[in-house]
């Protein structure tokens, strides 16, 4: 089944290597899970998938998750999967909730990791330095109500129903399309000036709160 | 600005005038005075989707286009974004069953399944010999019916149409199996925590077994109709190609994965329910282009009827549901008739089943890839976070990838290729 009831030996090879950016380390249901320190991640990444005895080369999956208990942290979560070894591995990130969430971003490492992030920004608010396109990818890019997966977003919106008609019915058409694809059809500099003005307010606002 | 042109529209069955010139109706009329387009720029974009048949859904994609070649894609999601993570943090873990129906509609039974164990596991509760197996059986039967709609929708965009009829028409009997186990098609709702909804009924056991024995014969049909057609092949071969590097590093996963020539499968690799006990194959492609998708999906259609016949001649009489007071309910007659069963079956339902603190990352071998259910709980009935690792969400990423550089009428058949569904996807 998932991973051996002894903890991975990557961990011990891991804390060997990188000493106190490597945190506590515990085995859940037959899993291991270590905690990696937020400014060594990237360099424990990238050795996790390179290094010729570990050989992480398959990213499962990347989410995030916060407690109910607002005392613990939000911890950013990476499966890890060496398919070589058939092996498995989870590595946590842990972010205070009240500081900047921001990580860097794994997509140079796995390009599986593009979407995965962008959800996690999008559903969380958690930032990724140095992800190559990092957009809301399930909620529209205008969307202003926060990031829908934090404990303290209400499970109907932050927003009253009439309010989000409100909204629905007198969104720009334009928001549809990303800046991107504006400048692609040279479409941008046709738009109304009123119309421009809009969409680089939205976009601004959408990109510029942190943990809403 | 270029001189203004009229265009026009010619009738589907164009009508004539008096004179006897062919009618015309105009799109945009002389004196409109609106900017129009220049089309003879460089790279066009075009949008497609959410509504068009060929995105399977409303995935829609705005495609930059040099003449007839995709420069770029860029793929917007979120259209059915329903929230069932946000859901499942207030609902008890029996009431999440319904939304994993959800996701992956095509393969519904097999979500239940997955997220089952994932709770299983969580709660260590061990389930009993026959349902193990049945939820084998339900496993395969949902990847079957899943390709079938895979081959089928795919066929049709590349413009085989009698491959459509024939595989829905082999979808529509083994949707008449699950309603006679379940009760519904597609929503079935399959396990419960612990065990399974409804025991299969009197006689199903052969109805499946008939219909088994004679799947194989439509696959073959439509090898025969497809395999060496020329159109296909050009249609596919070489199409949307991923190396197996490729495929691992854009966590590319089931069909998709395999068919790079990456022999991974979560029911070989890591085996849940008693998948070691089985005797299959995994299909895995070399070229990892549409084609060597479509023949890996055929033959694991084929491999899954092996594994239905071996689970069929060993399937165990006995209980459906685990011997665990803590997730099974009481009998409906002592429910009805004693009184520590009804406070019992009152607080189960009413204040739902405790999870033990603690977190679990289960994957299950699904139709689409490989669908991780991690569950985190503190303790409570409620899971503090329930995550779906969508395969379709993964594979669908690579899209712009696999596209860039072929012909827009490529993309449509790389697109299918991948086997999206979006009420997964978007979740």
């Amino acid at each position: 089944m998932t991973g051996a009831a002894t903890p991975n030996s990557s961990v011990a090879t891991l804390r060997e290597r990188f000493g106190a950016s490597i945190g506590r380390s515990t085995v859940v249901l037959g899993a291991t899970i270590v905690v990696v320190e937020r400014s060594r991640a990237h360099d424990v990444f990238a050795w996790l998938r390179d290094d010729p005895d570990q050989r992480y080369d398959y990213l499962v999956d990347l989410t995030a998750v916060e407690y109910r208990d607002r005392e613990r942290p939000l911890e950013v979560v990476y499966q890890l999967r060496s398919l070589p070894r058939n092996a498995v591995l989870r590595v946590k990130i842990e972010l205070d909730a009240s500081g900047p969430l921001e990580v860097d971003s794994v997509v140079d490492l796995w390009q599986g990791a593009n979407w995965l992030e962008r959800e996690v920004w999008d559903m969380f608010g958690v930032r990724f330095a140095g992800h190559p396109d990092l957009r809301r990818i399930l909620m529209w890019e205008t969307y202003d109500e926060g990031h829908p997966l934090r404990k303290d977003f209400p499970l109907r919106g932050r927003f009253s129903r009439a309010e989000q008609v409100r909204r629905a019915l007198g969104a720009d058409l334009a928001a549809h399309y990303s800046m991107d694809e504006l400048s692609i059809a040279e479409a941008y500099a046709a738009l109304p000036a009123a119309m421009r003005a809009g969409l680089a307010r939205e976009a601004g606002s959408g990109k510029s709160e942190a943990g809403a | 600005m270029a001189e203004k042109r009229v265009l026009e529209l010619a009738l589907a069955t164009p009508g004539v005038d008096e004179a006897g010139n062919v009618l015309r109706v105009p799109l945009v009329s002389a004196d409109h005075t609106a900017q129009e387009p220049e089309l003879d720029s460089d790279h066009m974009l075009i949008n497609i989707g959410p509504q068009h048949p060929a995105t399977h859904g409303v995935l829609r994609l705005v495609v930059e286009l040099d003449g007839e070649v995709v420069m770029r894609v860029i793929p917007h999601i979120g259209y059915l974004h329903s929230g069932f993570e946000k859901l499942g943090e207030y609902r008890h873990y029996n009431q999440i069953i319904p939304l994993t129906d959800r996701t992956d509609y095509l393969s519904a039974p097999a979500n239940n399944i997955g997220f089952a164990l994932a709770a299983e596991r969580l709660m260590g509760i061990e389930i009993t010999p026959r349902c193990t197996v049945l939820r084998v059986i339900a496993c395969e039967l949902s990847r079957i019916i899943s390709h079938l709609v895979w081959a089928g929708t795919t066929g049709i965009d590349i413009g085989a149409f009698t491959v459509f009829l024939w595989m829905f028409q082999e979808r529509e009997r083994a949707y008449n199996l699950l309603e006679a186990w379940t009760g519904a098609r597609m929503t079935t709702s399959l396990t419960r925590v612990g065990g399974l909804m409804a025991d299969v009924p009197d006689g199903w056991t052969d109805r499946l077994r008939e219909w088994a024995r004679h799947l194989p014969q439509t696959l073959d049909e439509v090898d025969r109709m497809l395999l060496r057609n020329g159109i296909w092949l050009g249609r596919t071969q070489d199409v949307g190609v991923m190396t197996a590097a490729e495929a691992t590093n854009w966590s590319l996963t089931g069909p998709m994965l395999r068919a790079s020539g990456v022999p991974f499968d979560v029911r070989k690799d890591q085996p849940y329910l008693d998948y070691d006990a089985y005797d299959f194959e995994v299909p895995v492609g070399e070229h990892g282009d549409v084609y060597d998708r479509y023949l890996v999906r055929m033959e694991e259609m084929r491999q899954s009827v092996r594994i239905i016949l071996q689970a069929l001649d060993r399937l165990p009489d006995g209980p459906i549901n685990a011997d665990d007071a803590r997730v099974i309910l009481p009998p409906k007659r002592k429910a009805m008739s004693d009184m520590e069963s009804m406070i019992h079956h009152f607080k189960q339902v009413m204040e739902g089943v405790p999870a033990p603190a603690g977190e679990v990352y289960f994957p299950v071998e699904n139709p689409k890839g490989e669908l991780g259910t991690y569950l985190v709980s503190d303790g409570t009935a409620k899971p503090v976070r329930w995550r779906i690792r969508p395969p379709a969400f993964l594979n669908l990423a690579a899209l712009p990838k696999m596209a860039e550089g072929h012909l827009l009428s490529d993309l449509i058949a790389i697109n299918a290729s991948v086997d999206i569904v979006m009420g997964e996807i978007d979740r």
